[in-house]
C-alpha cells in the first residue's frame, strides 16, 4: 500500500528553484525484505543537468537511481514505497507500466554489458526493438538511428567499419561507451549511469566523463559514483547519501566548498568512507 | 621486567631474518630434487588415470572396428537384413528406424525440456520449481526399463499393437529430463548483469527470457540437447515394449519400427555367424552415429558468438 502526503512541505532544494523538475522522487522509501535501504527521500532534477549522487558503499545510492527507472523491482522481494514523479506522473501509478518508463529513462550499469549474441549495430539497435511492431523504424531508419546514437556517444569514428561484428570484441571502455549508445538509441529524456567508470581505466574514464559533459544539453543525466573528484569534474549539483537518507542535496559547487551538514563535510574532506 | 624481552626481541629480528633466509634457501636445495620426483610422480599418475580412463572406449572402438568393419559396407545402409541362412543384407530399415525414433524424441523432448529449464533458470526458488527440479532428477535416475513398461502400460496397451509412435515418446520422455538440467545450468551462466540491461532497455520479460538470455545460452543448450540425443540414439531398453522392432521395411508411426540397438541385441543372441558379423557393424555404425552427433555438439558450442565461445 502507498501512502502518499500531498499536504507535506516542499523539499527546501526544490523551493530555491522555480522551474517544474523533470524527475522527482517524493518521500521514497527502497526495501530488500524487511530491511529499509532507501529511507525518505525526496528530491528533484532539472531537465538539462548533471546531478551526481555520492556517498560511502552500501549508503543506497545505487538503490535510490535503480527506484528511479523502475528496476528496483526486478530483484526478487524488493519493494518501493513513495512517489517518483516524471514528467508530472507518478511511474509507480497502477496505470503506468514499468516497460513504459524504462523506455523513457534509460540506463548504464558499472560493468558494461553489451549483448554477447548481437552484433555492435545490433547492441545499439536492440531497445528500438521494444517499440509496437508499426510503429518500428525500417531498417534504413535504424541504420540512421543507430550511427546517430554511436556519434552522440563518441564511438562512431571507431566502429563504424566493423558495425557487423561482435560487440564483445570492443574494449572495455569502447564496450562502455557502446552500452551509452544503445541507452541514447531510443532517444531517452533521462539517462541514469550507476558508477559508469567505476572498471574502466583512467583514459576510458576520462572519455566517458566527457561524453557525460557534452550530453548535458540533449539528455538529463543522474550518475551515482563513488569518485568525488568525478563528481566535482562533471555535475551541476550533488546528492550525498548516508545510511540509506538523502543528507545534503545542492549544487556541486556548495557542496564541495561550503557543505551546511558536518557528515557531508566530514565525508568530502574524507574523514570517513 | 616486561621491558626487558621487546628490545630483545628487536635487535635479534634481523638476524633472525637472515638465518630464516639461509635456512630457507637450504632446505629448497635440499628438497628441490624430492619436489620435483614428487610432481613428476603426480603427473604421471593423472596421465595413467586418464589413460585408464579412455581405455574402454578404446578397446570397444578397436573390438568393433576389428569385427565389424568388413561389414559396414554401402549395402549395408541400403539393403534390407537378408532372410535367415542367406548371407549379406543389411540394417537399412534399422537405420532409418533410429532416425525416425530419435526425430520423435526430439520433438517431444526438446521443447519441453528446454521450456523447463527456462522456467527452472527464471524461477529458482518458486517452490514449483524446487519440486520440478527434485521430480526431474529423480527421473534422470529412473532406470530405462521402467520408462519402458511405463510407456507400454500408457501407450501400446490401449492401443493393443506396438507402435513407433510409442518408442519416440519413450525416448522423449527420457531426454526430457536430460534437457531440462542441461538448459537450467547453461541459463544460469548467463550474468544476471545482462538480463537487467535488457530490462533497463525496456524489455518486457517474455523477451528478455528468450531474445537476450536464451539466445545467450544457445549454443551450450544445443549442445546439451546433441547430448541427450546422443544418449538416447543408444537406448534399447525402452524400445522393446514400444518400438518392438521390425524386421521389414516401415516407416508408419503406428507400427512397430525397427531401431539400431535393438537389431543388435536380436543379430547378437541369434544363432548364425553372419548375423553375429551384422550386430559388430551395427554397433560400429551406431556408434559412429553417436560420436557424429557428438562432434557436432562441440562445434555448436564453438560459436562466434555466445558464452560457449572461446
Amino acid at each position: 500500500m502507498m501512502v502518499v502526503d500531498d499536504t507535506r512541505d516542499t523539499m527546501p532544494a526544490l523551493a530555491a528553484d522555480v522551474r517544474e523538475p523533470c524527475i522527482a522522487a517524493e518521500s521514497l522509501d527502497a526495501y530488500f525484505g524487511a530491511s529499509r535501504v532507501v529511507r525518505d527521500v525526496s528530491f528533484g532534477v532539472q531537465t538539462g543537468q548533471v546531478t551526481a549522487i555520492i556517498g560511502p558503499s552500501g549508503c543506497g545510492k545505487s538503490t535510490l537511481l535503480r527506484c528511479l527507472n523502475r528496476m528496483h523491482e526486478t530483484i526478487p522481494g524488493a519493494r518501493v514505497e513513495g512517489e517518483v514523479r516524471f514528467d508530472g506522473r507518478d511511474i509507480y501509478a497502477p496505470a503506468v507500466s514499468a516497460i513504459g518508463v524504462r523506455r523513457h529513462i534509460g540506463m548504464v550499469f558499472q560493468r558494461p554489458t553489451p549483448f554477447p549474441t548481437m552484433s555492435i549495430r545490433d547492441n545499439v539497435a536492440a531497445g528500438l526493438k521494444t517499440v509496437a511492431r508499426r510503429d518500428r523504424p525500417s531498417r534504413r531508419e535504424t541504420d540512421d538511428l543507430v550511427e546517430r546514437a554511436l556519434k552522440r556517444a563518441a564511438l562512431w569514428e571507431e566502429v563504424k567499419d566493423r558495425l557487423s561484428t561482435s560487440a564483445v570484441a570492443l574494449s572495455g571502455g569502447q564496450q562502455q561507451r557502446l552500452c551509452i549508445a544503445r541507452a541514447l538509441a531510443t532517444s531517452p529524456r533521462v539517462l541514469l549511469l550507476d558508477e559508469p567508470t567505476a572498471s574502466l581505466d583512467p583514459l576510458s574514464t576520462q572519455r566517458v566523463e566527457e561524453l557525460v559533459y557534452e550530453l548535458r544539453s540533449q539528455v538529463t543525466i543522474i550518475i551515482v559514483t563513488h569518485n568525488m573528484q568525478q563528481a566535482a569534474r562533471i555535475s551541476d549539483r550533488t546528492a550525498f547519501m548516508l545510511a540509506g537518507e538523502l543528507i545534503e542535496y545542492a549544487p556541486t559547487n556548495a557542496i564541495f566548498t561550503a557543505p551546511k551538514d558536518p557528515r557531508t563535510e566530514a565525508y568530502i574532506t574524507g574523514r570517513f568512507g | 621486567m616486561s621491558d626487558l624481552p621487546r628490545p630483545a626481541t628487536i635487535a635479534r629480528r634481523p638476524a633472525t631474518n637472515r638465518s630464516y633466509r639461509d635456512e630457507l634457501s637450504a632446505s629448497t636445495a635440499r628438497s628441490r630434487s624430492r619436489r620435483h620426483a614428487v610432481s613428476h610422480l603426480m603427473i604421471g599418475l593423472t596421465y595413467l588415470a586418464a589413460l585408464i580412463a579412455i581405455l574402454p572406449l578404446i578397446l570397444i572402438v578397436w573390438h568393433l572396428v576389428r569385427q565389424g568393419a568388413s561389414s559396414v559396407s554401402w549395402t549395408f545402409f541400403t539393403r534390407m537384413p537378408a532372410p535367415a541362412g542367406e548371407t549379406g543384407g543389411g540394417m537399412a530399415n534399422a537405420i532409418v528406424g533410429t532416425g525416425i525414433l530419435v526425430v520423435m524424441a526430439s520433438l517431444v523432448g526438446l521443447p519441453i525440456g528446454i521450456g523447463a529449464g527456462l522456467y527452472l533458470a527464471e524461477q529458482r526458488t518458486a517452490p514449483l520449481a524446487t519440486l520440478v527440479r527434485f521430480l526431474s532428477d529423480v527421473l534422470n535416475g529412473l532406470p530405462s526399463i521402467v520408462l519402458g513398461i511405463f510407456a507400454w502400460q500408457m501407450l501400446v496397451r490401449p492401443f493393443k499393437h506396438f507402435s513407433a509412435l510409442a518408442g519416440g515418446l519413450a525416448l522423449g520422455a527420457m531426454m526430457i529430463p536430460l534437457v531440462t538440467r542441461a538448459t537450467e545450468e547453461m541459463i544460469r551462466l548467463v550474468p544476471i548483469a545482462l538480463r537487467e540491461a535488457a530490462l533497463a532497455l525496456g524489455y518486457s520479460r517474455w523477451r528478455t527470457s528468450l531474445g537476450v538470455v536464451l539466445r545467450t545460452a544457445l549454443p551450450g543448450i544445443v549442445t546439451g540437447a546433441l547430448v541427450a540425443v546422443a544418449r538416447v540414439a543408444g537406448e534399447t531398453a525402452p524400445l522393446i515394449f514400444t518400438a518392438f522392432g521390425n524386421q521389414f521395411w516401415s516407416v508408419s508411426p503406428t507400427q512397430p519400427v525397427a531401431a539400431l540397438p535393438m537389431q543388435i541385441y536380436s543379430y547378437a543372441i541369434a544363432p548364425y555367424d553372419d548375423w553375429h558379423t551384422q550386430a559388430w557393424a551395427g554397433a560400429l555404425v551406431l556408434l559412429g552415429l553417436v560420436f557424429v552427433i557428438s562432434l557436432a555438439a562441440r562445434f555448436a558450442t564453438r560459436s562466434r558468438f555466445g558464452l560457449g565461445g572461446d
